[in-house]
C-alpha cells in the first residue's frame, strides 16, 4: 500500500513538467510593423525525438527579438533552424514553415538553396569560434566564399565591418596578427565582424556572451543594439537581464514549445502566462 | 609481518624501481646502438676519409678497386622514397579529407582500422609482392622498365606509408574543432571550401608531420627494397633502373660472410650511421610540427 502511493507520486513528480504545459495555454502576439520571419506550425526532430512543438511566431523586421527559457527548452534548435545548420548532422528533419519575407521562399523546404540561404542569414556563435587565420583574412572570408575577388573592394569592406562591430582602432595596426591573439571579448567582436561583412537581413546570435567576462557582455550588447538599424536580429540568451537590456520582443520556450511571445516589456512585466512568470520571477529555470 | 603502511610503502618504492626500470632499458638501448654505430663508424673512417665517403660518386666496397662514395646509395634511397611521396602525399591528402569531412561515422570506423592495417602486414610480403606482380605488371606499361628497379617499391611503399600520409592526416583534420567548421557553413560555404580553406590549413602541422614521419619510414624500410630494387649502386634518377638503397645494402653485407672487422663489415655502420642521421632530422621535425598543433585554438 505505502509502495503503492509512493510510486503514485514518484509518478505525479515525473509528469509534473509535462503536465504543467499541456494546462498551460500560450499567448503569441503578432509584432506591429513589417515582419521578416514567419514561423508556422514548426515541428523539428532529432531522429526520433522531437525537439520543437508546433511554433508559430512571427520575427519583425530590423527589431531584436530574444529567445529565452531554460536549458533544453528548444531555443537554440529554433535559432539554428533559421540557417538550417542542423542540416550538418544526420537525422535531423523539420515540418511546417519558415517563410522568408520578402520573397516568401520557405525556409524549412528541403528544396531551398542552404548556401545562398546562409549568406543572407548570418550567425554568431556561443564560444567565439574565429578562424585559425588573420584578423583580416577571417572577416574576408565571407566575402571570399561570396566570389568578391577585387582586392580593393575587399579592403573596403573588412574595414567597414570591423568598424561596424567597434574593432577597427583595435586591431587596424595588425591585422594580420593571428585571430587568436585577440581577447575573448575581441574573438567575439571579430566574428560579428565575420557575419557582418557579407551584409546579411537577418543575424542570430547564439548566447554571444556566455563564455565572455561582463565588461565583454556589455560592449557586445551595445554593439548589438546598434546593428538593429542595418538588420533583423534574433538573440538566443540564457540571461534574462540580457533579454530585457537589447530586446523589442521576447518569446519565452519551455520543453520545446513556444509559451508566450509578446513585447519585452510587457513580458517582463505583466506575463500573461503563469509559466512565463515563474521563469522570469526567477521561480524555475 | 609487515604493517600494512609499511607494506604500501614498499610497494610504491619496488613500483617504482621497475617503472625506472623498463623507461631506463630502452634508453640504455637507444645510447648502446648509438654508441655501437659511432664506434665502428670511428674504425672505418680511419681508413676511409670523411671527404672521400661524401665526394666520391662510386660506391663499390667488393670490387678490387674499393670506393667508398655513399652518394648512390643516397640517390637511390631517396629516389625510392621519393616515388613514395609522389604516390602517398595525394592519396594520403584525399583519403584523409574524405574519412575526416565527408565520410560517414560508419564507413570511417569501417575503413580507419584497414588502412592502420597496413603497417601489421610483413615487410616482406609487401617485397615479394613487389616482385613478382607490381614489377611484371608496369613493364606492360613502362617500357625498358628493369626487372629491379626504383618504381615497383616506390609505388609499394606509397601505398604502405598510407597509415602515416592518410591516417595521421586524418586524425589532425578531425582534431579541428567542429565550431571552426560551422563558421565556415554558416557564411554559406560549401563542404569542399570548407575542407580545403578552413579545415585543411588548420590541421597542416599535423598533416605535414604524417608525411615527414612517413617520409621517414620510406627511407628507413629494408625488405622491400632489398628485394624488389636490386642490388645495384647506382647514381641515377632514372626509376626504370635499378639502385641500391642504404638499408638494402647493409642486408645485403650483412647476409654475406665477410670477415669481422674488414672495412667491407664497417662500412656498414659508416652508411648506418648516416642513416640514423638522416632519420633522426625527419622524426624531429615532425615532432617539433606535431607540438606545434596545440598551438592554435
Amino acid at each position: 500500500m505505502v509502495i503503492g502511493s509512493m510510486i503514485e507520486s514518484l509518478k505525479n513528480l515525473f509528469s509534473f513538467s509535462a503536465e504543467r504545459v499541456s494546462e498551460m495555454g500560450k499567448t503569441i502576439q503578432k509584432p506591429e510593423g513589417e515582419i521578416k520571419l514567419e514561423v508556422k506550425d514548426l515541428n523539428f526532430y532529432y531522429g526520433d525525438f522531437r525537439a520543437l512543438k508546433n511554433i508559430n511566431l512571427k520575427i519583425p523586421t530590423k527589431k531584436i527579438t530574444a529567445l529565452i527559457g531554460p536549458s533544453g527548452c528548444g531555443k537554440t534548435t529554433l535559432l539554428r533552424c533559421f540557417n538550417r545548420m542542423h542540416d550538418l548532422y544526420p537525422g535531423s528533419r523539420y515540418e511546417g514553415s519558415i517563410i522568408f519575407h520578402p520573397e516568401g521562399i520557405n525556409i524549412a523546404s528541403p528544396k531551398i538553396d542552404v548556401l545562398d540561404l546562409r549568406r543572407r542569414i548570418g550567425m554568431v556563435f556561443q564560444r567565439p569560434n574565429p578562424f585559425p587565420k588573420s584578423i583580416f583574412e577571417n572577416v574576408a572570408y565571407g566575402l571570399r566564399v561570396n566570389g568578391v575577388k577585387d582586392k580593393k573592394l575587399i579592403q573596403e569592406k573588412v574595414e567597414w565591418a570591423l568598424r561596424a562591430s567597434a574593432l577597427w582602432d583595435e586591431v587596424k595596426d595588425r591585422l594580420n596578427a593571428n585571430a587568436y591573439s585577440l581577447s575573448g571579448g575581441q574573438q567575439q567582436r571579430l566574428c560579428i565582424a565575420r557575419a557582418i561583412a557579407i551584409e546579411p537581413e537577418i543575424l542570430l546570435f547564439d548566447e554571444p556572451t556566455s563564455a565572455l567576462d561582463p565588461i565583454s557582455t556589455s560592449k557586445i550588447e551595445e554593439l548589438i543594439m546598434e546593428l538593429k538599424d542595418k538588420l533583423t536580429i534574433i538573440i538566443v540568451t540564457h540571461n534574462m537581464q540580457q533579454a530585457a537590456r537589447v530586446s523589442d520582443w521576447t518569446g519565452f520556450m519551455y520543453l520545446g514549445e513556444l509559451i508566450e511571445f509578446a513585447n519585452t516589456q510587457k513580458i517582463f512585466t505583466v506575463p500573461s502566462q503563469k509559466l512565463t512568470e515563474d521563469y522570469i520571477t526567477g521561480r524555475f529555470g | 609481518m609487515f604493517s600494512s603502511v609499511t607494506y604500501k610503502k614498499f610497494l610504491d618504492k619496488l613500483m617504482l624501481a621497475v617503472f625506472f626500470t623498463a623507461g631506463f632499458i630502452t634508453i640504455f638501448i637507444t645510447v648502446g646502438i648509438v654508441y655501437v654505430l659511432l664506434s665502428d663508424s670511428i674504425e672505418f673512417f680511419k681508413e676511409v676519409s670523411i671527404k672521400e665517403f661524401l665526394t666520391e660518386k662510386e660506391w663499390t666496397p667488393v670490387f678490387a678497386t674499393k670506393k667508398f662514395g655513399i652518394w648512390p646509395l643516397v640517390s637511390g634511397t631517396f629516389l625510392i622514397a621519393g616515388i613514395a611521396m609522389v604516390v602517398s602525399v595525394p592519396l594520403g591528402l584525399l583519403i584523409s579529407i574524405y574519412l575526416s569531412e565527408y565520410a560517414s561515422v560508419r564507413v570511417r570506423e569501417f575503413a580507419k582500422p584497414i588502412i592502420e592495417f597496413l603497417e601489421a602486414i610483413p615487410t616482406v610480403v609487401f617485397g615479394y609482392f613487389t616482385l613478382l606482380f607490381v614489377t611484371p605488371f608496369l613493364q606492360k606499361i613502362v617500357p625498358n622498365l628493369d626487372g629491379f628497379n626504383s618504381l615497383a617499391p616506390g609505388i609499394v611503399l606509397g601505398f604502405m606509408i598510407l597509415p602515416y600520409t592518410a591516417s595521421m592526416a586524418e586524425d589532425a583534420m578531425k582534431g579541428v574543432p567542429q565550431r571552426i567548421r560551422e563558421a565556415s557553413y554558416s557564411l554559406g560555404a560549401t563542404k569542399l571550401r570548407t575542407a580545403l580553406k578552413i579545415v585543411l590549413p588548420a590541421a597542416v602541422s599535423g598533416v605535414v608531420a604524417g608525411f615527414i614521419l612517413g617520409a621517414s619510414r620510406a627511407i628507413g624500410e629494408t625488405m622491400v627494397v632489398a628485394i624488389a630494387a636490386g642490388m645495384y649502386p647506382n647514381l641515377t634518377l632514372d626509376p626504370r633502373e635499378p639502385v641500391q638503397t642504404m638499408t638494402g645494402y647493409i642486408v645485403q653485407v650483412a647476409l654475406g660472410d665477410l670477415p669481422f672487422g674488414s672495412i667491407e663489415y664497417l662500412s656498414i655502420f659508416a652508411v648506418g650511421l648516416a642513416l640514423f642521421l638522416i632519420a633522426f632530422i625527419f622524426n624531429s621535425i615532425a615532432l617539433w610540427l606535431r607540438s606545434r598543433i596545440r598551438e592554435v585554438y
